[in-house]
């Protein structure tokens, strides 16, 4: 309990240092269709703060509300500071005369009149210090962590107290932890190791679940449409596969035919088989991390473009046509974010299976 | 953007292919629902992951 007390503290040391923040700019000219573009590729990309929603005013500038996140870099030492210093990549930070800018969702290292400079490529050649801020989607992963720590923290509580029975909100979670157990870990790893992975999947399919749902409430956090994120998770896969492989595991990648040929026979064949079977080990949590980040990518931009489409009609009839898709594909979305959490589970179990198999030696 | 049409034409009906396969096993055996569901969700899947990398190759 001491702990949790000490995380509970550090949140809210956090959260107060954290103000509510409202920054102005101009309203940019242009048309609808293009500005509908920007709209969604900024939603798609992880930035430096946590807005809530931005509204153009009497005045003709653009109000944004939410709250500013810390940046952290390392240039030289480390340096920290607020992202409201850069007004919506607005003004040049200015941290103990060191210059930062954003550029493009990027922070640069620039003088003090914020130049970015370009080679032919139109590409910024200015340093990038490290960067290791704590983002948007840093933030959404923070929330979910703390909700799966204490809310399976007091279920495993109200299983002790209950004598092992399911109480409150555990009658509903209980089903999916038999169903990730009996349906996913034993048939696919078998009965005599998946104990070992039980913990690793659970926390992953809650985890994508839990991230993928928080990705359609308004709060727009797009975490695991984040390549990196999926990269993370699809590394934390390769890892425990590999590291946990049986020499049966190894020997089927390196000796797939065994005794079944004579040496020379083999050569010639391993020639072809060995790289295949060597990409294999690379492709497969390749394709968990493509797969994941690609069906919520795409969901995201289906669904905001759908939104988009009413604001180009602007009539009556179009307004409840594009309401009435964008609320179908949201149903559609839900199921999505239950189906993904599970085909990367599963995936990942077949996998840990593969890895953990032991043939019975001829 | 042709590319584009055609991918998703291919992965449609790699999918419809599967997901009406899937029908008529559980129409044969009813009790194997579970066992045909996950191998049809695999398949699905994989086929999927190909049409999101070409889709995004294309694009």
């Amino acid at each position: 309990m001491n702990r949790v007390k000490k995380s509970a503290a550090v949140l809210a040391l956090l959260c107060s240092s954290v103000v509510f923040g409202e920054t102005k700019d101009q309203a940019q000219g242009g048309d609808l269709k293009a500005q509908i573009k920007e709209y969604i590729a900024h939603h798609l990309q992880d930035s430096y703060d946590f807005s809530f929603f931005s509204y153009t005013n009497d005045q003709g500038e653009h109000v944004y509300v939410g709250l500013p996140l810390p940046i952290i870099l390392w240039d030289n030492g480390l340096k920290v500071f607020s992202s409201s210093k850069f007004h919506h990549s607005e003004t040049v930070a200015n941290v103990d005369r060191n210059y930062y800018a954003l550029h493009h969702n990027k922070i640069y290292k620039t003088d003090a009149a914020g130049t970015i400079n370009y080679d032919e490529a139109q590409h910024a050649t200015n340093n990038k210090p490290l960067d290791l801020s704590i983002t948007k989607s840093v933030v959404s992963m923070m929330i979910v962590f703390l909700i799966m720590f204490f809310l399976f923290k007091s279920l495993a509580d109200s299983y002790a107290k209950n004598g092992g029975i399911a109480a409150g909100i555990g009658r509903f979670f209980e089903p999916i932890v038999l169903y990730v157990r009996d349906d996913i870990a034993r048939p696919n790893i078998g009965d005599k190791k998946y104990k070992k992975y039980m913990s690793f999947l659970l926390t992953i399919f809650f985890f994508i679940w839990f991230l993928n749902i928080l990705g359609l409430t308004p709060l727009g956090v797009n975490v695991t449409g984040n390549i990196a994120v999926t990269f993370g998770l699809a590394l934390l896969t390769f890892l425990i596969t590999n590291l946990t492989g049986t020499k049966d595991y190894w020997l089927h990648i390196f000796d797939p035919l065994g005794s079944t040929m004579a040496w020379y026979a083999k050569v010639p064949l391993y020639i072809i088989l060995i790289p295949i079977e060597v990409l294999g080990i690379f492709i497969k949590p390749f394709s968990l991390l493509i797969r994941l980040y690609a069906n919520m990518q795409a969901g995201h931009i289906v669904l905001m473009s759908l939104i988009g489409l009413m604001f180009i009609f602007k009539s009556w009839l179009g307004s409840p046509l594009s309401f009435g898709l964008a609320f179908a594909i949201s149903l559609i979305e839900v199921l999505v974010a239950l189906l993904q959490a599970y085909i990367f589970t599963m995936l990942s179990a077949l996998y840990f299976g593969f890895a953990a198999e032991e043939h019975e030696h001829h | 953007m042709v590319g584009a049409g055609l991918v998703v034409i291919g992965v449609g009906m790699g999918i419809g292919r599967i997901g009406g396969s899937a029908m008529d096993a559980i129409a044969r055996q009813p009790d194997a629902y579970g066992k045909i569901q996950t191998a049809m969700l695999i398949a699905a899947a994989l086929i999927e992951g190909i049409g999101f990398a070409a889709l995004f190759a294309v694009s």
